[in-house]
């Protein structure tokens, strides 16, 4: 089989994008997606044109790095997969393919499809984690977790921050992302003490990178390669409002005993 | 000749790190601040560590060549991590844990090291569960556990079959909150591409950073290298696309020693190869055969029918038969050639003749396919999608692929290299594997280095360097480095040659596949290194790579990995010469058991089983960089010396 490619190619940054048309080379329909750019950049290098970048590594739907909107879907045609596990027998000889990279202010192009998604490692910064300190931990077995909060953070934690909730948003809002995040931490007895505070801070911290409102369309849900619920964000939209009636613990006056 | 001390602690085994622990010199809280420590690699060892030393009041800088610490190939582990917990009252315990690996291992690890790992590991699910780790738990809310291969008790910990993305989700909170606190700067997108050595001390990386292309000097008062295995020196494996021996090999060509480098390890259970454009293998997890049986027909003439039209007697469960008392779930190794043997027979099915049933039709059958379902569904799935074909209705085809290396750098029992300041964590090291690692212990080992080993080992060296006496990165060392590493840039860019990196990285893969493989030969081994040679020198004259230096560049990444993993296996073929004797994962056909032997008259072995030689063998290899590229690397030996165990000789039977 044959297809078209239509590929954005962008050198930086700075510089104005374009998409350029490509014929692929005769392709197997058991490859997968990013095995035809593969190809089609081994065609490009031999020509003497500069391949497309595109970003990839685990190949195996984990790694959250693969991110390509392919004819206007992120992750392709396929629910609950990346792109990376998108297979070229999901189309048909002589389709036309548009391919283009994640767009969201929050993630700046960086060339061609590739884009900047470091605006989620910040907001995990200001505040996605359980302190604790290596080797202060009490035996694993001494903290009970009922298997079925268990099981609902496991769902929650299986997203792999790729950030197609986010490109597929209108608002380009991560609330799914964070969502999952912080219902993950909220859900396991470990992550009570600072569980107002912590969906407080990542929720600000999302606002001030530039992600927009959620206005409840699900469309991030529909793309999200991991099937992460949108339950999750009525969960963080809860304990958000406890955190604003909490506000800031009040600090008691004076010192230890000394 | 390198001088290798390998620093084991005195005292009884089960002492040892107490002990250590307990004489090593302590750094006071006000002084840590002084001392700067740059970790490459944010996998489970490095954001361990880079959190742990945060934590401890260490400035510390992370640099990994992702966009992310999340994205480290540790985030791919599927199965689980064993830890000696004994929560199932099966028997286990830290002797056991220690002896199995060991065993495992085929008694070329370090006994003392091993030991340390398998007392630590038990720290390490107390301190992921603390953090929120997500592991499968049973109805009272308490930890569940799994069987893995080359153990007789149930003490891997798991998290469905993405245990790997948890624990780093975790050890990555831990480095996010320390990165929020001030205590860690992190740089993404950063590669480090040379070591900078002052006066015999490691004290400074060269970094490129990909988006803009600017190269970077950065200096330290100790360098912590934790960047991974080398696997893809075989082009396909089970590794990330991203992962390269890179750092660890321009650390080699400083003067640190690399160690074992034939050790890899083929893992059974992978998805087998469908056509030429194939990028990488995905593993189906060794946790499958807990349930899955595996089996070819008896007969050659049966490998072309569906197997539902090969009646059970005609089915050989060959694994069950040669090895029946580990069965299914014999060591890696051991399945990985037993599958080829049955190939190699002509038994092998699929269209390529390379591949082997892992049927799961009985367990279906006595379980119900709900609870088969929850335990594997996403591998099911998994496969579904790279193959189009439903394993609940008919049996997964599988075959061996590379999937891990225990060889690496040289480490003494602090994880430090021969050369000072230079320390290396996880699969990046060569310590406590040997010649084959048991499932499940690869994350175990890089959270016990990264959490609780290096934490407490690297004060033994900074204790003795002076607080601010960190060389400045203007002085001609950094300056040379930098250097070196401009030239390739511009050598590689200059664009005379015509073979895209990609094409040199297949030949290289297909090559060392065939004469560094499975099974090794010295005429195929000799044969190896000399293609070897000539693909790279056709490397020098005929690479090309398009764009610019100046902009991202993938072409130009993959070229400087390429490069350097051409350098490697032209060494893992003369390590896997110089070895004549069959351990674990390196396989020697000169040396294997034939039906002469007695231990195959008592039933200890099958014939062609791995034979070592214990008399002339039992020493770690380390190889050192010769004084100019057109020499011959140095074997320098550490002797294996085991206090405790007797090397036997390994039985799954
Ligand atoms: C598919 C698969 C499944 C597995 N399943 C299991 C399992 O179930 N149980 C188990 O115990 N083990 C398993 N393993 C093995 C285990 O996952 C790895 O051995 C382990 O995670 C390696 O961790 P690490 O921290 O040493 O390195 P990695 O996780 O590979 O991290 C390397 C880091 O180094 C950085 N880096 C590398 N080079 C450079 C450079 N030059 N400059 C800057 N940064 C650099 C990278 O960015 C990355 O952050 C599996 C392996 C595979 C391939
Ligand atoms: S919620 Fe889903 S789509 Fe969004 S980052 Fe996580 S895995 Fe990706
Ligand atoms: S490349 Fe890792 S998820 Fe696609």
């Amino acid at each position: 089989m044959k297809v078209t490619l239509k590929v954005w190619r962008q050198k930086n940054a700075k510089a104005a994008g374009e998409f350029k048309t490509y014929t692929s080379p005769e392709l197997n329909p058991n490859m997968s997606f990013l095995e035809m750019l593969d190809v089609l950049n081994e065609e490009l290098s031999n020509r003497g044109e500069e391949p497309v970048a595109f970003d990839h590594d685990c190949r195996e739907g984990i790694c959250g790095t693969c991110a390509l909107v392919i004819n206007g879907t992120p992750h392709g045609p396929h629910k609950g997969v990346t792109t990376c596990q998108t297979y070229m027998r999901s189309f048909k000889d002589g389709d036309q393919l548009i391919i283009e990279p994640w767009r969201a202010g929050p993630f700046p192009i960086i060339k061609d499809l590739v884009c900047d998604r470091k605006s989620f490692d910040r907001i995990q910064q200001a505040g996605g984690f359980i302190t604790v300190r290596t080797g202060s931990a009490p035996d694993a077995n001494s903290i009970p977790v009922p298997k079925g909060n268990s099981d609902l953070a496991m769902d929650a934690a299986q997203c792999i921050g790729c950030g197609a909730c986010v490109a597929a948003c209108k608002n380009a809002s991560a609330m799914l992302f964070v969502a999952a995040k912080v219902s993950h931490l909220g859900l396991m007895p470990q992550g009570q003490p600072e569980r107002y505070r912590r969906v407080k801070a990542m929720v600000e911290k999302m606002d001030t990178e530039g992600f927009g409102a959620c206005t409840v369309t699900g469309s991030c849900e529909a793309v999200c390669p991991k099937e992460i619920s949108l339950d999750f964000i009525a969960r963080l939209n809860r304990d958000y409002a406890v955190s604003l009636l909490k506000g800031e613990p009040k600090r008691l006056k004076g010192g230890g005993a000394g | 000749m390198a001088t290798l001390n390998s620093n084991i602690p005195s005292g009884p085994l089960s002492q040892k790190w107490e002990n250590h622990k307990f004489s090593s010199k302590l750094i006071n809280p006000a002084n840590k601040r002084k001392y700067k420590i740059i970790v490459v690699g944010a996998g489970l060892a490095g954001s361990s560590t880079s959190a742990t030393l945060a934590e401890l009041g260490y400035e510390v800088h992370n640099f990994v060549f992702h966009d992310s610490p999340r994205r480290a190939h540790s985030v791919a582990a599927q199965g689980g991590i064993n830890a000696a917990k004994n929560y199932q009252n099966d028997g286990d315990s830290v002797h056991r844990l220690f002896y199995d690996t060991i065993k495992g291992g085929d008694y070329r690890a370090r006994e003392a090291n091993v030991h340390r790992l398998a007392e630590v590991s038990v720290n390490i699910i107390d301190q992921c569960a603390a953090q929120g780790v997500p592991f499968a738990r049973e109805y009272g809310g308490l930890l569940d556990n799994r069987s893995f291969g080359g153990a007789q008790v149930s003490r891997t910990f798991y998290a469905r079959g993405q245990t790997g993305q948890q624990l780093l989700l975790g050890a990555y909170s831990a480095l996010n909150k320390m990165i929020g606190a001030g205590g860690v700067i992190s740089h993404t997108h950063s590669e480090m591409l040379d070591l900078v050595v002052v006066n015999g001390h490691a004290k400074g990386i060269i970094v490129r950073d990909l988006q803009t292309g600017g190269i970077h000097r950065h200096s330290a008062d100790a360098i912590v290298l934790a960047t991974g295995g080398y696997g893809n020196v075989f082009n396909l494996s089970t590794y990330a696309r991203g992962s390269n021996v890179t750092a660890s090999w321009r650390a080699y060509k400083r003067g640190a020693t690399f160690s074992n480098p034939c050790y890899t390890q083929i893992h059974p259970t992978c998805i087998p190869v469908s056509g030429e454009y194939q990028s990488k293998l995905t593993l189906m997890s060794e946790s499958l055969r807990n349930d899955g049986r595996i089996w070819v027909p008896k007969r050659k003439e049966d490998a072309k029918k569906a197997p539902a039209d090969i009646a059970e007697s005609d089915r050989d469960y060959y694994l069950e038969r040669m090895y029946s008392a580990f069965g299914n779930l014999a060591p890696r190794d051991v399945a990985s050639r037993a599958a080829k043997t049955v190939c190699d027979e002509g038994r092998g099915i699929g269209s390529t003749g390379l591949g082997v049933y892992l049927d799961f039709a009985e367990s279906i059958r006595r379980l119900g396919e709900d609870k088969v379902r929850e335990r594997y569904g996403n591998l099911f799935s998994m496969y579904h999608e790279i193959t189009n074909e439903n394993a609940y209705t008919s049996p997964m085809r599988i075959y061996p692929a590379v999937h891990y290396t225990m060889g690496g750098l040289w480490v003494d029992y602090n994880l430090m290299s021969n050369l000072p300041g230079l320390f290396v964590l996880g699969e990046a090291n060569f310590s406590d594997h040997g010649a084959n690692r048991l499932g499940a212990s690869a994350l175990m080992q890089g959270l016990s280095d990264g959490y609780f080993v290096l934490p407490n080992t690297i004060a033994t060296y900074l204790s003795t360097v002076k607080t601010g006496g960190r060389p400045g990165t203007e002085i001609g060392e950094f300056k040379e480095a930098e250097e070196n590493v401009q030239g390739f840039i511009r050598r590689a860019t200059s664009g005379k040659g015509s073979r895209t990196p990609d094409s040199f990285h297949k030949q290289l893969g297909k090559l060392m596949w065939e004469h560094c493989g499975m099974a090794r030969n010295k005429a195929g081994l000799e044969k190896g290194i000399s293609l070897i040679s000539d693909l790279r020198e056709e490397y020098r004259t005929n690479l090309r790579v398009l764009g610019d230096a100046e902009n991202w560049n993938q072409q130009l990444e993959k070229a400087a990995r390429v490069g350097d993993f051409i350098e490697l296996g032209e060494l893992m073929c003369r390590d896997a010469l110089m070895r004549e004797e069959s351990c674990g994962g390196h396989f020697r056909e000169e040396y294997q058991y034939t039906a002469a032997d007695s231990e195959v008259q008592q039933g200890i072995v099958n014939v062609g089983d791995v034979k070592r030689r214990d008399d002339q063998f039992a020493f770690v290899a380390a190889w050192e960089f010769p004084e100019s590229a057109d020499k011959a690397p140095i074997l320098n030996k550490e002797p294996l010396v085991y206090e405790e165990v007797k090397m036997g000789t390994r039985s799954y039977k």
